[in-house]
Protein backbone atom coordinates (compact mmCIF):
# COMPACT_ATOMS: atom_id res chain seq x y z
CA UNK A 1 0.00 0.00 0.00
CA UNK A 2 1.05 3.47 -0.57
CA UNK A 3 2.06 6.24 1.20
CA UNK A 4 -0.49 8.24 3.55
CA UNK A 5 -1.24 11.19 1.33
CA UNK A 6 -1.68 12.51 -2.49
CA UNK A 7 -0.53 15.68 -3.53
CA UNK A 8 -2.53 17.54 -6.72
CA UNK A 9 -0.94 19.86 -7.77
CA UNK A 10 -3.98 22.10 -9.82
CA UNK A 11 -4.72 25.40 -11.52
CA UNK A 12 -6.10 26.84 -8.16
CA UNK A 13 -3.24 25.61 -5.64
CA UNK A 14 -1.94 22.47 -4.36
CA UNK A 15 -4.45 19.72 -2.62
CA UNK A 16 -3.65 17.58 0.06
CA UNK A 17 -5.79 14.22 0.18
CA UNK A 18 -4.98 12.04 3.28
CA UNK A 19 -5.93 8.28 3.03
CA UNK A 20 -6.86 7.99 6.47
CA UNK A 21 -9.96 10.19 5.89
CA UNK A 22 -10.82 8.33 3.03
CA UNK A 23 -9.02 10.36 0.63
CA UNK A 24 -10.80 13.69 1.93
CA UNK A 25 -9.07 17.35 1.28
CA UNK A 26 -6.61 17.65 4.03
CA UNK A 27 -5.48 20.81 3.17
CA UNK A 28 -5.37 23.68 0.37
CA UNK A 29 -2.71 25.00 0.22
CA UNK A 30 -1.64 28.56 -1.99
CA UNK A 31 -5.49 28.86 -2.94
CA UNK A 32 -5.57 30.44 -6.16
CA UNK A 33 -1.77 30.32 -7.45
CA UNK A 34 -1.48 27.46 -10.33
CA UNK A 35 1.33 24.56 -8.90
CA UNK A 36 3.41 23.49 -11.68
CA UNK A 37 4.90 20.48 -9.60
CA UNK A 38 4.83 19.10 -6.29
CA UNK A 39 7.83 16.89 -5.21
CA UNK A 40 8.75 15.12 -1.89
CA UNK A 41 12.26 13.87 -1.53
CA UNK A 42 12.57 10.25 -0.23
CA UNK A 43 16.07 11.44 1.71
CA UNK A 44 15.11 14.27 3.89
CA UNK A 45 11.25 14.64 3.54
CA UNK A 46 11.53 17.86 2.20
CA UNK A 47 8.49 19.06 0.04
CA UNK A 48 9.43 21.08 -3.57
CA UNK A 49 6.57 23.19 -4.92
CA UNK A 50 6.87 25.04 -8.10
CA UNK A 51 4.41 27.69 -8.06
CA UNK A 52 3.16 29.10 -11.43
CA UNK A 53 1.40 32.58 -10.78
CA UNK A 54 -1.24 33.54 -13.54
CA UNK A 55 0.75 37.60 -12.86
CA UNK A 56 3.50 37.13 -11.37
CA UNK A 57 5.87 33.99 -12.99
CA UNK A 58 7.24 31.16 -11.34
CA UNK A 59 7.88 30.53 -7.96
CA UNK A 60 10.05 27.77 -5.67
CA UNK A 61 9.39 26.75 -2.08
CA UNK A 62 10.30 23.94 0.18
CA UNK A 63 8.91 22.81 3.36
CA UNK A 64 10.47 20.79 6.09
CA UNK A 65 7.48 19.94 7.63
CA UNK A 66 5.10 18.59 5.50
CA UNK A 67 3.42 21.65 4.35
CA UNK A 68 3.23 23.14 7.49
CA UNK A 69 5.69 25.94 7.44
CA UNK A 70 7.05 26.52 3.83
CA UNK A 71 10.22 28.76 2.52
CA UNK A 72 10.30 30.74 -0.63
CA UNK A 73 12.39 33.57 -2.39
CA UNK A 74 14.89 30.38 -4.05
CA UNK A 75 16.48 31.94 -6.37
CA UNK A 76 16.45 30.10 -10.10
CA UNK A 77 18.13 31.92 -12.44
CA UNK A 78 19.09 31.57 -16.00
CA UNK A 79 22.43 33.55 -16.83
CA UNK A 80 22.23 36.66 -18.33
CA UNK A 81 23.55 36.02 -21.95
CA UNK A 82 21.09 33.39 -22.21
CA UNK A 83 18.67 33.45 -25.45
CA UNK A 84 16.56 31.10 -26.86
CA UNK A 85 16.29 30.09 -30.65
CA UNK A 86 14.49 33.10 -31.47
CA UNK A 87 17.29 35.63 -29.97
CA UNK A 88 14.76 36.35 -27.20
CA UNK A 89 16.34 36.17 -23.70
CA UNK A 90 15.71 33.30 -21.88
CA UNK A 91 14.49 33.71 -18.30
CA UNK A 92 12.65 31.29 -16.03
CA UNK A 93 8.86 30.66 -16.88
CA UNK A 94 7.82 27.36 -15.18
CA UNK A 95 9.64 25.07 -12.47
CA UNK A 96 8.45 21.58 -14.63
CA UNK A 97 10.09 19.26 -12.29
CA UNK A 98 12.47 18.76 -9.66
CA UNK A 99 14.06 15.43 -9.02
CA UNK A 100 16.34 14.30 -5.97
CA UNK A 101 19.39 12.68 -6.22
CA UNK A 102 20.61 9.03 -5.24
CA UNK A 103 21.84 8.67 -1.61
CA UNK A 104 25.28 8.98 -2.18
CA UNK A 105 24.79 12.65 -3.28
CA UNK A 106 22.49 13.82 0.03
CA UNK A 107 22.81 17.46 -1.15
CA UNK A 108 22.26 16.72 -5.00
CA UNK A 109 18.98 17.72 -6.39
CA UNK A 110 17.79 18.29 -10.70
CA UNK A 111 15.24 20.53 -11.84
CA UNK A 112 13.71 21.20 -15.61
CA UNK A 113 12.76 24.16 -16.87
CA UNK A 114 10.78 26.26 -19.06
CA UNK A 115 12.04 27.24 -21.27
CA UNK A 116 13.87 24.16 -22.00
CA UNK A 117 16.71 24.69 -19.21
CA UNK A 118 18.60 22.14 -16.79
CA UNK A 119 19.49 23.00 -13.70
CA UNK A 120 21.52 21.31 -10.53
CA UNK A 121 21.89 22.25 -7.14
CA UNK A 122 24.88 20.74 -4.21
CA UNK A 123 23.69 22.11 -1.39
CA UNK A 124 20.10 20.75 -0.78
CA UNK A 125 18.36 22.98 -3.44
CA UNK A 126 19.68 26.73 -1.39
CA UNK A 127 21.32 27.91 -5.00
CA UNK A 128 20.54 26.25 -8.04
CA UNK A 129 23.36 26.04 -11.24
CA UNK A 130 22.03 26.61 -14.76
CA UNK A 131 23.63 23.49 -16.53
CA UNK A 132 25.42 24.95 -19.69
CA UNK A 133 26.89 22.30 -21.43
CA UNK A 134 22.89 21.04 -21.47
CA UNK A 135 21.89 24.49 -22.73
CA UNK A 136 25.01 24.86 -25.47
CA UNK A 137 24.13 21.32 -27.28
CA UNK A 138 24.51 22.15 -30.76
CA UNK A 139 20.66 21.21 -31.60
CA UNK A 140 19.20 23.56 -29.37
CA UNK A 141 17.82 25.73 -32.04
CA UNK A 142 16.02 22.97 -33.21
CA UNK A 143 14.07 22.60 -29.98
CA UNK A 144 10.33 23.92 -29.67
CA UNK A 145 7.40 24.20 -27.78
CA UNK A 146 4.71 21.83 -27.46
CA UNK A 147 1.26 22.82 -25.62
CA UNK A 148 3.57 25.50 -24.52
CA UNK A 149 5.74 28.39 -26.26
CA UNK A 150 8.86 26.62 -25.43
CA UNK A 151 10.18 23.77 -24.89
CA UNK A 152 9.89 22.02 -21.27
CA UNK A 153 12.28 19.44 -19.87
CA UNK A 154 10.24 17.33 -17.57
CA UNK A 155 12.15 13.78 -17.06
CA UNK A 156 15.23 13.56 -15.21
CA UNK A 157 16.54 10.15 -14.42
CA UNK A 158 19.70 9.46 -12.80
CA UNK A 159 21.10 6.21 -13.06
CA UNK A 160 20.85 4.37 -9.50
CA UNK A 161 24.13 2.63 -10.20
CA UNK A 162 25.86 5.53 -10.99
CA UNK A 163 24.87 9.27 -9.88
CA UNK A 164 27.08 10.88 -12.89
CA UNK A 165 24.37 9.24 -15.13
CA UNK A 166 21.53 11.36 -15.68
CA UNK A 167 18.93 10.99 -19.15
CA UNK A 168 16.20 13.26 -19.23
CA UNK A 169 13.67 14.01 -21.62
CA UNK A 170 12.45 17.34 -22.95
CA UNK A 171 9.40 18.23 -25.48
CA UNK A 172 10.04 18.87 -27.87
CA UNK A 173 13.73 18.05 -27.78
CA UNK A 174 14.55 14.69 -27.11
CA UNK A 175 16.12 12.53 -24.86
CA UNK A 176 19.46 12.95 -23.83
CA UNK A 177 22.71 11.02 -21.28
CA UNK A 178 24.98 12.15 -19.23
CA UNK A 179 27.46 9.88 -17.92
CA UNK A 180 29.79 12.28 -16.72
CA UNK A 181 27.78 14.62 -14.14
CA UNK A 182 26.73 16.57 -16.85
CA UNK A 183 29.94 17.86 -18.61
CA UNK A 184 28.69 16.35 -22.01
CA UNK A 185 25.56 14.83 -23.51
CA UNK A 186 24.54 12.46 -26.18
CA UNK A 187 21.48 12.26 -28.01
CA UNK A 188 19.65 9.01 -27.56
CA UNK A 189 16.56 9.08 -29.66
CA UNK A 190 17.65 5.79 -31.73
CA UNK A 191 14.40 4.32 -32.62
CA UNK A 192 12.22 6.81 -31.80
CA UNK A 193 9.75 8.81 -34.88
CA UNK A 194 8.56 12.34 -35.10
CA UNK A 195 5.75 12.00 -37.47
CA UNK A 196 5.01 15.93 -36.78
CA UNK A 197 8.58 16.67 -38.52
CA UNK A 198 8.97 16.42 -42.72
CA UNK A 199 11.59 13.29 -41.83
CA UNK A 200 10.08 11.13 -38.79
CA UNK A 201 13.40 9.61 -38.71
CA UNK A 202 15.24 12.39 -37.05
CA UNK A 203 17.19 12.05 -33.52
CA UNK A 204 16.02 15.41 -32.79
CA UNK A 205 13.55 17.12 -32.12
CA UNK A 206 12.00 14.25 -30.77
CA UNK A 207 8.72 14.41 -28.61
CA UNK A 208 9.10 12.19 -25.56
CA UNK A 209 6.25 13.43 -23.12
CA UNK A 210 7.56 11.55 -20.37
CA UNK A 211 10.16 9.53 -19.58
CA UNK A 212 11.00 6.89 -16.87
CA UNK A 213 13.50 4.70 -15.30
CA UNK A 214 12.60 1.08 -14.18
CA UNK A 215 14.10 0.78 -10.60
CA UNK A 216 14.83 -2.68 -10.93
CA UNK A 217 16.58 -2.12 -13.86
CA UNK A 218 17.62 1.19 -15.05
CA UNK A 219 19.10 -0.15 -18.57
CA UNK A 220 14.55 -0.39 -19.03
CA UNK A 221 13.36 2.90 -19.86
CA UNK A 222 9.88 3.48 -20.97
CA UNK A 223 8.18 7.01 -22.57
CA UNK A 224 4.83 8.19 -23.61
CA UNK A 225 5.74 9.62 -26.33
CA UNK A 226 3.79 11.83 -28.71
CA UNK A 227 3.78 9.07 -31.87
CA UNK A 228 3.53 6.46 -29.53
CA UNK A 229 4.63 4.06 -26.52
CA UNK A 230 8.37 3.69 -26.77
CA UNK A 231 9.84 0.63 -24.60
CA UNK A 232 14.23 0.58 -24.54
CA UNK A 233 16.09 -1.88 -22.88
CA UNK A 234 19.41 -1.07 -23.59
CA UNK A 235 19.19 2.67 -21.50
CA UNK A 236 17.72 4.46 -24.23
CA UNK A 237 20.58 3.04 -26.84
CA UNK A 238 17.68 2.23 -29.32
CA UNK A 239 14.03 2.16 -29.08
CA UNK A 240 11.20 0.26 -29.76
CA UNK A 241 7.62 0.99 -30.10
CA UNK A 242 4.94 -0.81 -28.26
CA UNK A 243 2.02 0.71 -28.88
CA UNK A 244 -0.56 -1.84 -29.62
CA UNK A 245 -1.22 -2.28 -33.72
CA UNK A 246 -2.76 0.29 -35.30
CA UNK A 247 -6.61 -0.64 -35.82
CA UNK A 248 -9.96 0.30 -34.47
CA UNK A 249 -9.35 -2.01 -31.14
CA UNK A 250 -6.33 0.21 -30.00
CA UNK A 251 -6.28 2.18 -26.96
CA UNK A 252 -2.62 2.14 -26.01
CA UNK A 253 -0.86 4.90 -27.97
CA UNK A 254 -0.97 8.05 -27.90
CA UNK A 255 -0.65 9.47 -24.03
CA UNK A 256 1.24 11.44 -21.89
CA UNK A 257 1.98 9.90 -18.78
CA UNK A 258 3.35 6.38 -18.48
CA UNK A 259 4.49 4.90 -14.87
CA UNK A 260 6.80 2.02 -14.21
CA UNK A 261 6.69 -0.67 -11.43
CA UNK A 262 9.03 -0.77 -9.28
CA UNK A 263 9.49 -4.26 -8.92
CA UNK A 264 9.43 -5.31 -12.50
CA UNK A 265 10.76 -3.44 -15.48
CA UNK A 266 8.32 -5.07 -17.53
CA UNK A 267 5.02 -3.86 -16.02
CA UNK A 268 4.15 -0.37 -17.37
CA UNK A 269 0.90 1.75 -16.95
CA UNK A 270 0.12 4.57 -19.34
CA UNK A 271 -3.38 6.65 -19.24
CA UNK A 272 -4.26 6.13 -23.08
CA UNK A 273 -5.96 9.34 -25.18
CA UNK A 274 -7.18 9.67 -28.45
CA UNK A 275 -4.63 10.77 -30.61
CA UNK A 276 -2.77 14.70 -30.65
CA UNK A 277 -6.22 16.40 -32.47
CA UNK A 278 -8.43 15.43 -30.58
CA UNK A 279 -7.00 14.95 -26.95
CA UNK A 280 -9.97 13.01 -24.53
CA UNK A 281 -10.82 9.81 -23.16
CA UNK A 282 -10.63 6.91 -26.11
CA UNK A 283 -14.18 6.69 -27.34
CA UNK A 284 -15.12 9.20 -24.20
CA UNK A 285 -14.77 6.16 -21.58
CA UNK A 286 -11.23 6.84 -19.44
CA UNK A 287 -9.08 3.61 -18.92
CA UNK A 288 -5.42 3.25 -17.83
CA UNK A 289 -3.74 0.84 -19.80
CA UNK A 290 -1.15 -1.97 -18.08
CA UNK A 291 1.13 -3.92 -19.48
CA UNK A 292 3.12 -7.39 -17.63
CA UNK A 293 5.19 -8.43 -20.81
CA UNK A 294 7.51 -5.39 -22.03
CA UNK A 295 4.76 -3.72 -24.17
CA UNK A 296 3.95 -6.93 -26.57
CA UNK A 297 0.23 -6.92 -25.10
CA UNK A 298 -1.61 -4.23 -22.95
CA UNK A 299 -5.04 -4.33 -20.61
CA UNK A 300 -7.32 -2.03 -20.48
CA UNK A 301 -8.09 -1.23 -17.01
CA UNK A 302 -11.85 0.51 -16.84
CA UNK A 303 -12.88 -1.08 -13.17
CA UNK A 304 -14.57 2.32 -11.35
CA UNK A 305 -13.83 4.38 -13.90
CA UNK A 306 -16.27 6.26 -15.76
CA UNK A 307 -17.36 4.63 -18.98
CA UNK A 308 -19.20 7.35 -20.97
CA UNK A 309 -18.70 11.05 -21.41
CA UNK A 310 -15.38 11.31 -20.03
CA UNK A 311 -13.95 14.43 -21.93
CA UNK A 312 -10.58 14.04 -19.86
CA UNK A 313 -6.94 14.69 -20.38
CA UNK A 314 -4.46 13.32 -18.06
CA UNK A 315 -1.02 15.36 -18.37
CA UNK A 316 2.55 13.88 -18.69
CA UNK A 317 3.40 14.56 -14.78
CA UNK A 318 -0.61 13.28 -13.67
CA UNK A 319 0.13 9.72 -13.06
CA UNK A 320 1.85 8.45 -9.98
CA UNK A 321 2.83 4.69 -8.76
CA UNK A 322 3.84 3.77 -5.44
CA UNK A 323 4.30 0.17 -4.28
CA UNK A 324 1.20 -1.29 -5.61
CA UNK A 325 -1.20 1.97 -5.88
CA UNK A 326 -1.49 4.36 -8.59
CA UNK A 327 -3.08 8.10 -8.72
CA UNK A 328 -3.99 10.05 -11.23
CA UNK A 329 -5.98 13.57 -12.18
CA UNK A 330 -6.53 15.14 -15.13
CA UNK A 331 -7.18 18.77 -16.67
CA UNK A 332 -11.13 17.86 -15.82
CA UNK A 333 -10.53 17.93 -12.64
CA UNK A 334 -11.22 13.91 -11.77
CA UNK A 335 -8.90 12.12 -9.84
CA UNK A 336 -8.80 8.21 -9.03
CA UNK A 337 -6.58 6.08 -6.90
CA UNK A 338 -5.91 2.30 -6.96
CA UNK A 339 -4.28 0.21 -4.48
CA UNK A 340 -4.37 -3.15 -6.56
CA UNK A 341 -2.42 -2.13 -9.84
CA UNK A 342 -5.13 -0.39 -11.37
CA UNK A 343 -7.45 -3.60 -11.16
CA UNK A 344 -9.87 -1.57 -9.96
CA UNK A 345 -10.23 2.20 -8.91
CA UNK A 346 -11.86 4.39 -6.84
CA UNK A 347 -12.56 8.43 -7.19
CA UNK A 348 -11.09 11.06 -5.07
CA UNK A 349 -13.07 13.81 -6.50
CA UNK A 350 -14.81 15.13 -9.91
CA UNK A 351 -14.29 18.66 -9.15
CA UNK A 352 -10.85 19.58 -8.90
CA UNK A 353 -9.06 22.24 -10.26
CA UNK A 354 -7.72 21.62 -14.01
CA UNK A 355 -4.85 18.95 -12.56
CA UNK A 356 -0.84 19.44 -13.48
CA UNK A 357 0.82 16.91 -11.45
CA UNK A 358 -0.17 13.95 -8.97
CA UNK A 359 2.58 12.10 -6.54
CA UNK A 360 2.57 10.29 -3.32
CA UNK A 361 3.85 11.86 -0.04
CA UNK B 1 11.33 60.10 -1.73
CA UNK B 2 8.86 58.26 -3.89
CA UNK B 3 6.25 56.45 -2.63
CA UNK B 4 5.94 52.51 -4.12
CA UNK B 5 2.62 50.71 -3.92
CA UNK B 6 2.12 47.24 -4.01
CA UNK B 7 -1.79 45.54 -4.63
CA UNK B 8 -3.26 43.41 -2.36
CA UNK B 9 -2.41 40.49 -4.79
CA UNK B 10 1.26 41.44 -3.58
CA UNK B 11 0.93 42.08 0.03
CA UNK B 12 -0.76 38.16 0.21
CA UNK B 13 3.11 36.76 -0.39
CA UNK B 14 4.69 39.73 1.48
CA UNK B 15 2.36 41.13 4.92
CA UNK B 16 4.96 42.85 6.28
CA UNK B 17 5.24 45.55 3.21
CA UNK B 18 4.23 48.85 4.92
CA UNK B 19 1.23 50.97 4.42
CA UNK B 20 0.97 53.06 2.27
CA UNK B 21 3.53 51.91 0.43
CA UNK B 22 7.80 52.02 1.10
CA UNK B 23 9.35 55.77 -0.02
CA UNK B 24 12.25 54.90 -1.39
CA UNK B 25 14.96 57.53 -2.87
CA UNK B 26 15.54 56.04 -6.64
CA UNK B 27 15.50 57.94 -9.71
CA UNK B 28 14.09 54.96 -12.23
CA UNK B 29 11.49 52.98 -11.61
CA UNK B 30 14.20 49.71 -11.98
CA UNK B 31 15.79 51.16 -9.30
CA UNK B 32 12.64 51.35 -6.76
CA UNK B 33 11.99 47.67 -8.00
CA UNK B 34 15.49 46.99 -7.03
CA UNK B 35 15.26 49.02 -3.25
CA UNK B 36 11.76 47.09 -2.44
CA UNK B 37 13.30 43.92 -2.95
CA UNK B 38 16.06 45.02 -1.04
CA UNK B 39 14.03 45.61 1.24
CA UNK B 40 11.60 42.58 1.00
CA UNK B 41 13.85 39.93 -0.42
CA UNK B 42 12.01 37.99 -3.23
CA UNK B 43 9.86 40.57 -3.83
CA UNK B 44 11.37 41.91 -7.17
CA UNK B 45 11.00 38.08 -8.63
CA UNK B 46 7.26 38.71 -8.72
CA UNK B 47 7.56 42.01 -10.57
CA UNK B 48 10.33 41.66 -12.87
CA UNK B 49 11.95 38.22 -14.15
CA UNK B 50 15.97 37.55 -13.38
CA UNK B 51 16.88 40.24 -15.86
CA UNK B 52 14.96 42.46 -14.98
CA UNK B 53 11.85 42.51 -17.41
CA UNK B 54 9.00 43.67 -16.59
CA UNK B 55 6.55 40.41 -16.44
CA UNK B 56 4.23 39.94 -19.42
CA UNK B 57 1.32 40.34 -16.98
CA UNK B 58 2.00 42.92 -14.11
CA UNK B 59 1.56 46.74 -14.65
CA UNK B 60 3.36 49.24 -13.11
CA UNK B 61 2.54 53.00 -13.25
CA UNK B 62 3.96 56.06 -12.70
CA UNK B 63 0.94 58.60 -11.08
CA UNK B 64 -1.20 57.81 -13.76
CA UNK B 65 0.97 56.84 -16.35
CA UNK B 66 1.29 53.10 -17.74
CA UNK B 67 5.17 51.93 -17.75
CA UNK B 68 5.30 50.60 -21.54
CA UNK B 69 9.14 50.08 -20.96
CA UNK B 70 9.63 46.72 -19.92
CA UNK B 71 13.02 47.66 -18.47
CA UNK B 72 11.17 50.17 -16.53
CA UNK B 73 13.67 53.14 -17.63
CA UNK B 74 11.17 55.57 -16.51
CA UNK B 75 12.07 58.51 -14.54
CA UNK B 76 10.55 59.05 -11.21
CA UNK B 77 10.74 62.34 -8.90
CA UNK B 78 10.49 62.31 -5.00
CA UNK B 79 6.74 63.26 -5.50
CA UNK B 80 6.08 60.38 -7.53
CA UNK B 81 4.08 57.63 -6.44
CA UNK B 82 4.12 54.07 -8.17
CA UNK B 83 1.56 51.39 -8.19
CA UNK B 84 2.35 48.12 -8.91
CA UNK B 85 -0.53 45.85 -10.07
CA UNK B 86 -1.46 42.86 -11.73
CA UNK B 87 -3.02 43.09 -15.19
CA UNK B 88 -6.41 41.41 -15.81
CA UNK B 89 -4.88 39.94 -18.51
CA UNK B 90 -3.01 37.19 -16.27
CA UNK B 91 -6.03 36.18 -14.51
CA UNK B 92 -6.46 32.07 -14.28
CA UNK B 93 -10.25 31.05 -15.17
Amino acid sequence: MSSDRILLSTRKGLIVLNRSNGWAIERHEFAGVGISCAVVDPRTGVWWVGQKHGHFGPQLLHSHDEGATWHDHVSVSYPAATTKADGEPAALTEVFTIQPGLDSQPKRLWMGTLPGGLFRSDDGGETWDFVQSYWDQPHRPEWFGAGTDDPALHSICVDPRDSRVVRVGSSVAGVFETRDDGETWTTITNGMDAEYMPDPSVNVPQDPHLVRQSPTNPDVLWSQHHCGIYRSGDAGTTWQCVSEPEGDNRVAHFGFAVAVADDDPDTAWVVPANQDDNRSSVNQAMCVARTNDGGRTWQALRNGLPQTGSFDIVYRHCLAYDRNSLAFGSTTGNAYVSDDRGDSWACLGTGFPPIYAVNFA
Amino acid sequence: MATVRISRHLRRFFPAYPSPGELVDVETVAEAIKEIDRRHPGLGFYIVDEHGTLRHHVNVFVGQDLVYDKQLSDSVTTSSTIDVIPALSGGFQ
